[in-house]
């Protein structure tokens, strides 16, 4: 019978994305093996994250300054703005070192079924930004499922009275595939082959 | 390239099962319960789907075994020609999924139609006709399946979509029109493909029967009824001026959702459903050979016929098994006894099977 302790914790780690009760109980039996070493660094990388991370006040990416280190990056091309369900997906694009412009996290993607509605989502501050002015292309990088497609489909149609080029990712993915499960490889190539929608 | 030995570990009673040196026909011959249909299911697991039996992966698994199942098959074709290996298993932690191999290399479930074209005939199958739609439906789509794997992701999509609007359909709010707009595009796009999948595949399974004789066997006449208009353009124009009417229903009321797949008997006119039981049976085993003839083109062929050839009299067991003889796949056939087969026992492969266990005789 293993302390009230472990138990905690393990069932804390259990839930975490990825893992489950067994890999938990392996991951603590693992950190309690090397408390002065690895545990600690967990520890103050934890608190960092508690103490620093924020949701960027411009494009809801998560970062330890606000606006974010892409927002706030001069090098980066205003002009263009591209939209994703979530910060996984932004991370991904981005660890493809394709695309310059800036970002915009939706928080999710138009679900009936899962009673996700349009005001649920950052789609206010997407078209409040393209209001704003100097944005010239959104690109909409959503993923291949259906709630992706149609929550693509939804934000064009929203953002059609704006001067802009409205751009999807080419999806030569494979269908139902998630941006974040992509090499960086197939999705620098629907970046770079991405196409006007409508 | 043909199926030459097949394999099945803690697959229902079968708990490590070997079959080997298949021919064209094999007969799989014992008391009802003995694990002949089981054999057949495993065979049906090298198509994408859920089998003949429609079953859940997770009660396939053998009771008394670890709590997951694998079946493997191996082709062989000239002697200068490699064996291709197939597997497809499920694991104890994740009895529902089911994982594929091909020549011991991960593959999806989805792509092993590009190996092997497998029909099969069951006496489930036998009310089809008198069935709901529903269940035609799930037969054109399944025929389908086997001549284009894309047909299994339209169907899925559509399916998904078509849900997306219902219930946005059926909530006391009035439905966001840009919402419809991107849940009936995909609708429509993917509604649009999968009726003409349908309506393709019903046209050249119905070509196929059309050439043959119309005796020993009824022969069918199919005809593909849409359930919407058909074209992307004309599908999504549907969609848009019914949201009224169909919010009012609080469903859908247009759309391949609605295809139908009707059959009649050549010659009578009368609806399959309205012909003997044997009529019935006689025109399911023409759609089933003829479907195995066009879906074995360019890739092997399987048939897999269980308990058909018991209840056919002398005459058109005699023609079926011509028949089958003459055609492309490969046959799989399951009985309580060895002697309706007397025909074809010298050249067939016969295994005994007996509470999960097999003998070849
Ligand atoms: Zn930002």
């Amino acid at each position: 019978m293993a302390s009230q302790e472990i138990e905690t914790l393990a069932s804390a780690l259990a839930r975490l994305p990825g893992l489950g009760p067994r890999s938990a109980r392996r991951v603590v039996l693992w950190l309690v093996k090397r408390r002065e070493t690895a545990l600690l660094q967990l520890l103050a990388a934890l608190e960092q994250v508690r103490d620093r991370l924020v949701e960027c006040r411009i494009c809801g990416n998560v970062d330890t300054q606000n606006p974010c280190g892409i927002c706030a990056d001069p090098r980066r091309d205003q002009t263009s703005v591209c939209v994703v369900e979530d910060v996984a997906d932004l991370w991904a694009l981005d660890r493809a070192k394709l695309y310059t412009g800036r970002y915009h996290v939706l928080g999710g993607k138009l679900s009936a079924m899962d009673g996700v509605r349009p005001e649920d989502l950052n789609i206010g501050s997407l078209l409040e930004r393209v209001a704003s002015g100097g944005i010239d292309e959104v690109v909409l990088a959503m993923n291949a499922t259906l709630e992706g497609q149609t929550t693509a489909h939804y934000l064009a149609e929203r953002l059609e009275e704006y001067p802009l080029r409205i751009t999807q990712l080419a999806h030569g993915l494979p269908v139902g595939g998630e941006l974040d499960y992509l090499d960086e490889g197939t999705l620098a190539q629907a970046l770079r082959a991405r196409r006007p929608v409508g | 390239m043909a199926l030459d030995a097949i394999t099945l570990s803690h697959f229902r009673n079968h708990r490590e099962t070997r079959l080997d040196g298949a021919r064209q026909f094999n007969l799989l011959v014992g008391e009802n319960g003995a694990g002949k249909t089981n054999v057949l299911e495993a065979i049906s697991l090298f198509a994408p789907g859920r089998g003949l039996r429609r079953a859940a992966l997770a009660e396939i698994a053998g009771a008394a075994g670890p709590g997951g199942f694998s079946v493997g098959a191996s082709l062989a074709g000239q002697p200068d020609e490699e064996a291709l290996r197939l597997g497809t298993y499920t694991k104890a932690a994740q009895p529902g999924r089911r994982l594929v191999q091909v020549n011991g290399t991960p593959a999806s479930a989805v792509g092993l139609g590009e190996w092997l074209a497998i029909s099969w005939l069951t006496p489930a199958m036998d009310r089809l006709f008198a069935d709901s739609a529903g269940a035609r439906r799930r037969f054109m789509d399944r025929m389908a399946l086997a001549l284009d794997p894309a047909h299994a992701r339209h169907a899925a999509r559509y399916e998904n979509a078509l849900r997306e609007r219902n219930r946005l359909l059926s909530d006391d709010r009035p439905p966001e029109a840009a919402w419809l707009d991107g849940i009936e595009a995909q609708m429509a796009q993917h509604g649009a493909l999968l009726a003409q999948g349908r309506a393709r595949t019903v046209a050249a399974v119905g070509q196929e029967i059309a050439v043959l004789p119309e005796q020993p066997f009824a022969r069918p006449v199919l005809v593909y009824a849409a359930g919407g208009p058909a074209g992307q353009d004309a599908f999504a124009a549907a969609l848009k001026s019914g949201r009224g009417r169909d919010r009012a229903a609080r469903r859908s009321l247009v759309g391949p959702h609605r295809d139908e797949l009707e059959v009649t008997m050549a010659g009578k006119n009368v609806p399959a459903a309205s012909c003997s039981t044997g009529e019935q049976k006689a025109m399911l085993i023409a759609i089933t050979l003829a479907h195995a003839q066009l879906a074995a083109r360019g890739r092997p062929g399987l048939l897999l016929l269980d308990e058909v050839a018991a209840h056919l009299d002398p005459f058109r067991r005699a023609s079926l098994f011509e028949r089958l003889r003459s055609g492309r796949a490969q046959v799989w056939l399951t009985g309580t006894e060895l002697g309706p087969f007397a025909e074809i026992r010298a050249e067939a492969a016969v295994w005994q099977v007996s509470g999960g266990q097999v003998e070849r005789v």
